[in-house]
């Protein structure tokens, strides 16, 4: 056996050690991707459920439910972001469709206009989740959203009601901000400051805000949000997010649309 | 140290019992007291941190027992850590593949694993000098002493502050027309500090013995 403190042996045990951790660790993210990327997209159903108020936070429900709900529920469509034309749902397959790759493929995708969210890419098509009562008519609109925070992007859904203006949720389903801190735009209790508030001013002119301090209730004051204490950087990067997508270069087009009462 | 022949003898169930009560890691030796302090406020996230605490420091024993005699001293402790932080991530993916929500939650808790003071500190303290099985049983017994002060936090902590035990509702709260009214300080962190203290405080006047003469 080799003198064990020999230069020679430390490296050789230092490189075997390595090689055997790293095959472990490899084993066990290859072999439990599939089984993650299933939890990952079931959560992010369960967000659009959460944004929309169909699923309370904090309600245990199997993936089986969320996803029986979601299929009755919702209607995944795609819209042109610059026209904000819905596509019809024969000519596209929204649920096929994969916004954050397709933000990436420079066929598919363009580079967003100047923003303070920190947006690089704009996917030429974008998915909109429309929620349906029994009848069929659309109720609201869910928004996939994006845009910097503090430490990373923060991906999450913006729930408006059908006339375009008043928000029905939010919910971030990834993000990496300081958890205490500004992880607390996880918070459901947080979240449900922002249903009832009103996007838009008079101008159609994106106005929500998280603001320092304390808002007022929605009616008396439609465009603030509690600000987060401790979480200033998340605080405006949530407010930038929310409205960019709220504006020209996101949403706007087809929020608009349903103003002039297009047929949805 | 003596090597004992049975498989399971006296000495086995000392090293195996003794971390759960009497030389607890987190309430006699004060340590990992970070985690205990940030995944207590559910006992579901108590229960599966407690769990993969078990089983890394079970395994990191087991591990870096049976090369101790084959580890280079010079390099010891970066091969613990090696060790210690392949487990963590092995336990992180399997967290995501089947308990994702609560994943989420746990966030970076379960990658501080890694830092937890306990499973250094048993791997370098206990496992350098000892056999792989004796190794493995003190894991157990200092993850299971780990666990069992973090579900007796969890407890007072999810109670107390919510109403609640592993999320079913034991207190009726009064925003949904019950009777109990939650102490929210028992959701923030310094409660947890208490708790500790007070568990501290018990054991040490159940048992004279832990009590420092000065």
């Amino acid at each position: 056996m080799p003198r064990l403190d020999s230069t020679r042996y430390t490296v050789l045990f230092a490189v075997a050690v390595s090689v055997v951790c790293a095959l472990l660790v490899a084993t066990a993210a290859v072999g439990l991707r599939e089984r993650q990327d299933t939890n990952a997209l079931l959560y992010k159903q369960k967000n659009v459920l959460l944004a929309a108020g169909l699923v309370k936070p904090g309600q245990s429900l199997s993936s089986a439910e969320v996803v029986t709900i979601f299929e009755r529920r919702i209607r995944m469509r795609g819209v042109d972001l610059k026209t904000g034309q819905l596509l019809p749902e024969d000519k596209f397959d929204a649920k096929g469709y994969d916004q954050r790759k397709a933000r990436n493929d420079p066929a598919l995708s363009r580079p967003a206009p100047a923003n303070d969210a920190k947006v690089a890419r704009l996917p030429n098509i974008g998915t909109v989740y429309q929620v349906t009562a029994a009848d069929g008519a659309v109720e609201q609109l869910v928004l996939p959203i994006e845009g910097m925070g503090m430490w990373g992007t923060l991906y999450g859904f913006l729930a408006m009601d059908r006339d375009g203006n008043t928000v029905r949720g939010l919910t971030f389903y990834e993000q990496k901000e300081t958890p205490g801190l500004g992880g607390e735009i996880s918070n459901p209790t947080w979240q449900a400051l922002w249903v009832g508030r009103k996007a838009y001013d008079a101008n159609w002119a994106p106005q929500l805000s998280v603001i320092k301090g304390r808002a007022g209730p929605p009616e008396q004051d439609p465009h603030h949000v509690d600000g987060l204490s401790g979480a200033t950087i998340t605080s405006n990067g949530v407010t930038r997010v929310v409205r960019f997508w709220l504006s020209a270069g996101g949403y706007a087009p087809y929020l608009k649309s349903l103003r002039s009462g297009a047929p949805s | 140290m003596s090597a004992p022949s049975a498989v399971f003898g006296r000495h086995e169930k000392a090293v195996l019992l003794d971390p759960i009560v009497s030389i607890n890691p987190i309430a006699v030796q004060v340590l990992g007291i970070c985690s205990a302090l940030a995944v207590t406020t559910r006992m579901d996230k108590a229960l599966v941190m407690g769990i993969g605490v078990t089983l890394v420091t079970a395994l990191a024993n087991l591990a870096v027992s049976l090369v101790r005699n084959h580890t280079p001293g010079s390099i010891r402790i970066i091969v613990q850590l090696a060790i210690i932080a392949s487990l963590v991530i092995v336990v992180d993916q399997v967290l995501k593949a089947t308990l994702y929500e609560l994943s989420l939650e746990l966030s970076v808790f379960v990658g501080l694993i890694i830092t937890n003071c306990i499973v250094m500190g048993r791997a370098e303290g206990f496992a350098m000098q000892n056999p792989p099985w004796i190794s493995l049983l003190d894991g157990i017994g200092n993850g299971l002493g780990y666990a069992l002060i973090l579900l007796s936090v969890g407890f007072v902590r999810e109670l107390t502050g919510a109403g609640t035990l592993f999320g079913h509702v034991v207190l009726p709260l009064t925003k949904d027309g019950g009777w109990y009214e939650p102490n929210g300080l028992m959701l923030l962190a310094p409660s947890g500090l208490f708790l500790i203290a007070l568990i501290i405080w018990a054991l040490r006047t159940w048992k004279p013995e832990l009590q420092e003469k000065d």
